[in-house]
């Protein structure tokens, strides 16, 4: 809906609990004075209107070097339902906790306030002060008056000090009505779901279950192994896939905690971070799992390129990476006289449209999923794979160890070998395998020879002219890629995609095996390209993180979290399709009555839904609009 | 009045999402980066969590300016509250039009929590843009 078209109907403005007198468009007459902020006490617990006590630190010099604080104490006093004040050199010191808990007592206090820094470091400290003199947690609250004001406003000192004032005021609004809360306990069932048996599902299964957990395997295919099955030697010890492969491959099979359901896809999960319940099909047949936690181990495709991509597909003798390591498994390759490999074929390439990006990110229809898949078919991928490098000069090392006498060339527009890998590139270098670096604008051109041999033209651009290349084999060394199937079981467990499709971790740096879905981890390629070492290690890590929560078998949750007042609900499910975490459906409470219910486990209390909801039935508990409005409304008073 | 302009030193009210902004904020404080004591901050779980009657209601109350600011997109630790919080932002764009209030008395910013200078300077330009501009016409005298 454009802005003109919404112009077109414009009517009188009319803002909430003001409608019987419309706002003029221009500055004169004055409106009449909003009523001056006088909270009503609130009685939480019977017999108990608010006390709040304020705590206005000096944090040394920090604070009181700039703001004015005995004052600001004194101001503090003068506020509504504020009972006690006082000010402390450090109110973070033992001695400052200890005077919070005597004031609790003293001046039988029923909110706290501590006007000091951030309450992204010292909230917890001084939450726990009031849970041991008894004060439920969340009725403390905390005014920054050093990150956002002394350390800012430290050339302002007088206008700090109002500023400091301001800010305690818009406290003690808040917390006039804030009301206890509780954090729900949970149970955790000690079993676990892995998803997809590769390399990675196959370790996180195994790590759990020798710690005793009941582990289901699911694998959609016949076979374990993933795409390790498919791989002939691994760089950088050219060990046998096998050789990795087979041992872990009995351990599964032969371990009395793993089940294994092979042929298997995961139709449905319902539930939350403990109870989770599955809904998987073995060939037709519906099993149903509980399972606590689940591992997502889903792992990644090799990028078959479009027909005609450097002539794939036309002539037999170009193939893929993964297509020449099994040739070379075959024993199929004799004494070549040149093989050419071409870099970043598919990666680094093409960009992600927003639409896709979009359409990753939230749920989104199959029909648009395809088409998405079909233009990157096409274009490419943009990101590194990341693994390719070393591939191909692992290939290029068993080539020349094979048949010495084979020139073996490298084309690549960058070159990525990291950590210990170096070592493989000079091993290369030493077996006089050819690099050659061509750009993209003019990058390699296949054709035919008369005697049925391939012609590689490049521009070399070091050399600073084209070059051909008559050419036995053409390898192109092609990305790993999300497959459309592990898109669709991000769908299934509401798991966010990144824009490059495959399935998002909580945070890249922090939390890279979680998710934002509580109980279900990330392990192996599901998250990108990964090779067998990463993949195994970001397995562990999962198992690991998976086995923090059973081994507790308890969990608390969040407080701050969504509900809804029934009266109020009219059952339209707004709330329940903005939902990222599957926390709200419709439930029908009595013959045709549909209301809407949060699922306080699942909730993360974003509230997007309190906002979605069209009659305001839904309010954040810790955040409901009552206490942010006082806020608003404490910080006009002082204007 | 030229005088009484200068005089002027609007009220700005900032959402910050816990996550981010909020952080970011607390980023300027750490690295001393000083700004305009013209702002005052409401911590929010996430932008998403703002509910544009809420800030409707601050400016037609009188409220200067009033300053949104959450995580950037991708970054936002409830997936995406923050997009949904842009298309909010132009609704309300669209109802302050209607209601007759400068649209550049609402503002909307990714700040993460590593941009502390940003913050800083979108504070800063908020008030010398709101000094010029004038008072909020709903504002009670």
């Amino acid at each position: 809906m454009s802005k003109t078209s919404r112009r077109g109907t414009k009517r009188a403005a009319k803002p909430r609990k003001r409608a019987e007198k419309p706002p003029v468009l221009v500055p004169e007459p004055p409106l009449p004075l909003p009523k001056p902020f006088v909270p009503k006490p609130m009685m939480w617990k019977e017999g108990e209107a608010p006390r709040i006590g304020v705590f206005i630190c000096h944090c040394g010099v920090n604070i009181g070097g700039v703001v004015n604080v005995p004052a600001v104490v004194e101001y503090a006093k003068t506020l509504p339902n504020v009972a006690y004040s006082e000010d402390n050199i450090y109110t973070c010191s033992e001695a400052g906790l200890a005077s919070i808990k005597e004031a609790l007592k003293k001046h039988n206090l029923n909110r706290v306030i501590v006007a000091s820094c951030t309450p992204r470091t010292h909230e917890p400290l001084f939450r726990s002060a009031c849970e041991e003199a008894g004060l439920n947690k969340y009725l403390f609250e905390m005014a920054n008056i050093r990150e956002q004001c002394s350390w800012v406003h430290s050339h302002e000192p007088e206008r700090a000090t109002e500023k400091a004032k301001d800010v305690v005021r818009m406290a003690v609004a808040r917390a006039t009505w804030l009301q206890p809360q509780e954090e729900p306990e949970i149970d955790i069932k000690d079993s676990s779901l892995v998803i997809g048996a590769g390399i990675a599902g196959i370790t996180a299964a195994l790590s759990l279950a020798d710690q005793g957990f009941k582990v289901y395997l699911v694998e959609k295919e016949p076979d374990l192994g993933g795409n390790l099955r498919r791989l002939h030697k691994l760089y950088p010890t050219m060990q046998d896939a096998s050789e990795i492969l087979n041992p872990a491959l009995e351990a599964v099979k032969a371990h009395k905690n793993i089940q294994l359901l092979t042929s298997t896809n995961i139709t449905d999960v319902k539930g939350y971070v403990g109870n989770f319940q599955v809904t998987a099909s073995k060939n037709g047949e519906k099993i149903s799992l509980d399972v606590g936690t689940i591992v997502v181990a889903c792992g990644a495709l090799n990028y078959r390129p479009p027909e005609g991509l450097y002539q794939y597909g036309i002539y037999d003798k170009v193939v893929t990476q993964m297509e020449m390591d099994q040739l070379l498994n075959k024993g199929a390759i004799e004494n070549p006289e040149r093989v050419v490999m071409i870099q970043c074929v598919g990666s680094r390439k093409g960009e992600i449209r927003a639409y896709e990006i979009e359409a990753f990110a939230m749920s989104d229809t199959s029909r648009i999923l395809r088409k998405i898949l079909k233009a990157r078919k096409e274009e490419g991928w943009p990101y590194c794979s990341r693994i390719c490098c070393m591939n191909a000069i692992k290939n290029a090392i068993l080539i020349k160890e094979l048949s010495p006498k084979t020139d073996v060339i490298i084309l690549y527009s960058d070159l990525r070998v990291y950590k210990e890998y170096e070592d493989l590139y000079s091993k290369a270098r030493d077996l006089e395998v050819k690099f050659i670096k061509f750009i993209e604008e003019a990058g390699p051109e296949i054709t035919e020879t008369t005697d049925k041999k391939l012609l590689v033209s490049v521009y070399d651009m070091l050399a600073g002219h084209e070059v051909k290349l008559t050419s036995d084999w053409v390898i192109l060394s092609t990305p790993l890629i999300p497959h459309k199937d592990s898109i669709i079981l991000a769908r299934t467990l509401k798991i966010p995609l990144s824009p490059d499709g495959f399935l998002m971790e909580a945070h890249l740096k922090l939390r890279p095996v979680d998710t934002q879905m509580d109980g279900i981890f990330l392990a192996g390629a599901a998250t990108g390209p990964k090779d067998v070492p990463e993949s195994i290690v970001s397995a562990k890590a999962a198992a690991a993180r998976a086995a923090i929560l059973m081994a507790n078998k308890k969990m608390r949750t969040e407080a701050i979290t969504a509900s809804v007042n029934p009266d109020l609900c009219r059952g339209c499910g707004r709330c329940e399709e903005v939902c990222e975490f599957k926390a709200i459906e419709l439930v029908e409470v009595a013959p045709k009555v549909v209301n809407a219910r949060v699922n306080e486990i699942s909730c993360k209390g974003c509230g997007t839904c309190s906002v979605t909801c069209p009659t305001g039935a839904i309010s954040m508990r810790h955040f409901s609009e009552r206490q942010v409005n006082a806020m608003v409304e404490a910080a006009l008073t002082g204007a | 009045m030229g005088e009484a302009e200068s005089e002027f030193e609007p009220l700005i009210l900032a959402f910050c999402c816990n996550w981010c902004s909020y952080a970011g904020a607390d980023l300027a404080g750490t690295a001393r980066i000083s700004y305009p004591p013209n702002i005052r901050i409401i911590r929010v779980m996430c932008s998403g969590m703002v509910h544009p009657a809420l800030v409707m209601d601050a400016l037609a109350k009188g409220i200067d300016g009033v300053l949104i600011a959450g995580c950037h997109p991708g970054d936002c630790h409830y997936t995406d509250g923050n997009l949904k919080t842009e298309r909010r932002f132009e609704a309300m764009q669209v109802m302050m039009e209607d209601m007759g209030i400068e649209t550049q008395r609402l503002r909307l910013e990714w700040v993460s929590s590593g941009e502390g200078e940003k913050f800083a300077r979108v504070v800063r330009e908020m008030t010398n843009q709101l000094k010029k501009i004038g008072p909020n016409p709903f504002k009670p005298r």
